[in-house]
């Protein structure tokens, strides 16, 4: 089923984040709250619009996901680059933080 | 060299403690996003996909030991310890937290460096031929006008909200290594009947969505009068450029409606006002910035150096290595040495900050400190000696910066793609990666000889995707990653925008079609016939029966 989730950029360092089910902002998607319908989906949106999140945040939008099996995932090839960083090894491999994921599965 | 004087020091500490506030204040709530996004951008940093985005300028892309080793603490100490070296012969820093951003440019500050005017509807970083001052082929050292160019235009209060962005390339040698037709003005340094050295201005080239070659607008403007013509040009696109449509808000859209011979009657018409102004250019004024660019003190050498020629002999990837990155140096007994970025499956353009160290010490070793940033995300020791080659080379090879590759298939530009742009549709790294992969065999490379491969990951152009031997353009096909290939583009002094080859290729397939194409060009070349040629002798056809013919 095609479902929302809130994401945005974090202003401190810009990373990715989602609206969490728990309240705040998470950086799993595992821990979004999902949003059912457009009606559930505005007033959260509303919310981050506010100045007061714009202490947290930066340019929230909604993002469909799949929520089947109770595993949410994203739909598209961008959410899920943002989902899971770069697809590719940078810096030529050296002295870097990250492990290459694939966007398969 | 690019020398930084008592204006530029006190502009850019001051720009630095501006935005040490501005993100303060954005920080605590002062400023809003919508605020606060302008004042980021004026200073090179930008909200990518996962992170912020810092864009550092290089001018004309010469930099200096010390700058470049700054470089690379910066990468260590506030990114994931490397950078990426870009198309405008800048360099980004992909992982920059917002609050570090201020030191990061106190940092860049102490080494004469700045991130200003390399975002925003201004005039940009000036892009010249990477072998500027040191190319064998070359009519006088453009760098000297870039620096004019940068002087002119850095905060230039009338330019700082043009219609949209200016891209400026300015070139010294007949050989176009700057791409200089496809900016939005570019100059290309040739002599008149008089044998007097001045520019040929070309102006409304550009990529992006609608690729235009620009056209010649001066054949020749004497030297002393390029700041007045420039701020005419700059002038009539200010007050005629579109704003209202960001898509044909670009000087090519305006030189394009207005026609070359109504745009450069506007141009002439206002440079009639201001050519005798103060912006004439002293001859004197020239003779001192030369004196920025004063050739390093060269050692008087034979051309033919034994040792050299030994080595060649005696070690075939030396030679190999020499064949396709060691260019001719207007000095005897000198050489250019490029340093190639695209190792075998690594991201293109991407250096790891010990190996900006490394680089670093290798130009202070044997190229007088100086090193350059190449358009095709290249780096470049401009001044070594014949006889040093070889100790470079071994150097170069144990920090896996060696790969014989400048000018071949696996050279390619790429844009940084769907993996960090916000403006992307497709990636475009891993798919460099993969091409460069398939042909790992630097033999077969070789073999193929000179091949642009040019990757763009959206239709705005980064990869210079128009203008590659073969350009790929990653489309967005109902959530999925497709690729459109173009063929017979080029950069250079024959100019040209590819012709689509026809559908688009699937991320999984696009690799498979680049091969087909390279096959069928080996199959249908003359001897010795470069891609370019070949495709200019055969067109699309052959390339099409082959691609699409199970189809």
């Amino acid at each position: 089923m095609s479902v929302q989730i809130l994401t945005a950029n974090r202003l401190g360092d810009g990373a990715v984040v989602y609206r969490a089910k728990a309240g705040g902002w998470t950086e799993r998607l595992g821990e979004s709250l999902v949003l059912a319908t457009p009606e559930d989906a505005a007033p959260v949106l509303a919310a981050a619009e506010t100045p007061q999140a714009s202490l947290e945040i930066v340019g929230p939008y909604l993002m469909p996901v799949d929520n089947s099996g109770g595993q949410i995932r994203p739909v598209e090839t961008r959410e899920f680059i943002r989902a899971q960083g770069p697809s590719v090894q940078f810096g030529n491999g050296h002295e870097v933080e990250n492990t290459p994921l694939s966007l398969a599965g | 060299m690019y020398r930084y004087d008592e204006f530029d020091h006190t502009l850019v500490t001051e720009r630095v403690h501006q935005f040490r506030d501005q993100v303060e204040r954005r920080l605590s709530g002062e400023l809003t996003e919508d605020q606060f996004k302008p004042l980021r951008l004026m200073n090179g940093l930008y909200l990518q996909l996962h992170a912020y985005m810092l864009r550092v300028a290089v001018p004309y892309g010469t930099l200096s030991s010390t700058q470049m080793r700054k470089l690379a603490y910066i990468a260590r100490r506030y990114d994931k310890g490397y950078g990426h070296f870009t198309t405008r012969q800048n360099i980004q820093f992909n992982w920059p937290k917002l609050e570090e951003t201020p030191d990061i440019l106190a940092e860049l500050a102490e080494v004469e460096m700045h991130a200003i005017q390399t975002s925003g509807n201004c005039i940009r970083n000036t892009t010249s031929d990477q072998f500027a001052g040191a190319a064998a082929d070359e009519i006088e050292d453009p760098r000297v006008y870039c620096e004019i160019i940068r002087q002119w235009s850095t905060l230039h209060p009338e330019f700082t909200f043009l219609p949209r962005k200016f891209k400026i390339a300015v070139t010294g040698a007949d050989h176009d290594r700057a791409a200089v037709r496809v900016h939005d003005i570019g100059l290309q340094m040739c002599r008149n009947e008089a044998g007097e050295v001045g520019f040929e201005v070309i102006v409304g080239g550009g990529l992006g969505r609608t690729p235009v070659i620009g056209q010649t607008i001066r054949e020749f403007l004497p030297k002393q009068h390029l700041l007045s013509y420039l701020e005419a040009i700059l002038r009539v696109y200010n007050q005629l450029g579109r704003r209202d449509n960001l898509y044909k808000a670009r000087i090519k859209i305006l030189v394009r409606s207005e026609g070359i011979e109504n745009f450069k009657r506007l141009v002439e018409e206002e440079w009639s006002h201001i050519k005798d102004s103060a912006l004439q250019l002293p001859e004197d004024e020239i003779a001192r910035i030369e004196t920025y660019f004063a050739p390093p003190r060269y050692e008087c050498l034979d051309d033919t150096v034994r040792e050299f020629e030994v080595k060649r002999f005696e070690d075939r990837d030396f030679a190999s290595w020499v064949r396709t990155n060691v260019t001719a140096h207007k000095e005897p007994g000198y050489a250019v040495a490029t340093i190639s970025l695209k190792p075998t499956g690594k991201p293109p353009g991407d250096a790891s900050a010990w190996q900006m160290d490394a680089i670093a010490d290798l130009a202070e070793s044997y190229s007088f400190s100086e090193i350059r940033v190449t358009h095709e995300q290249n780096l470049v020791l401009p001044n070594v000696k014949k006889a040093d080659l070889y100790a470079l080379w071994q150097s170069l090879r144990d920090v896996e910066l060696a790969t014989p590759n400048a000018g071949l298939l696996s050279d390619m530009i790429a844009c940084p793609g769907l993996d960090y742009c916000n403006l992307a549709n497709a990636r475009s790294i891993p798919v460099a990666q993969r091409i460069s992969e398939r042909f790992s065999d630097l033999e077969r490379q070789h073999d193929i000889g000179s091949l642009k491969i040019k990757i763009s990951g959206c239709i705005n152009a980064c990869g210079h995707h128009h203008v590659g031997h073969i350009g790929l353009l990653g489309v967005d096909k109902k959530g999925e990653e497709f690729y459109q290939i173009t063929l017979g583009g080029s950069a250079d002094e024959n100019t040209a925008i590819g012709k689509i080859v026809g559908p688009a290729f699937s991320y999984d397939d696009v690799v498979d079609a680049v091969e087909k194409i390279v096959d069928t060009y080996l199959n249908i070349r003359s001897e010795d016939e470069e891609f370019s040629d070949t495709f200019r002798r055969v067109g699309l056809t052959p390339f099409k029966e082959t691609l699409y013919a199970a189809h």
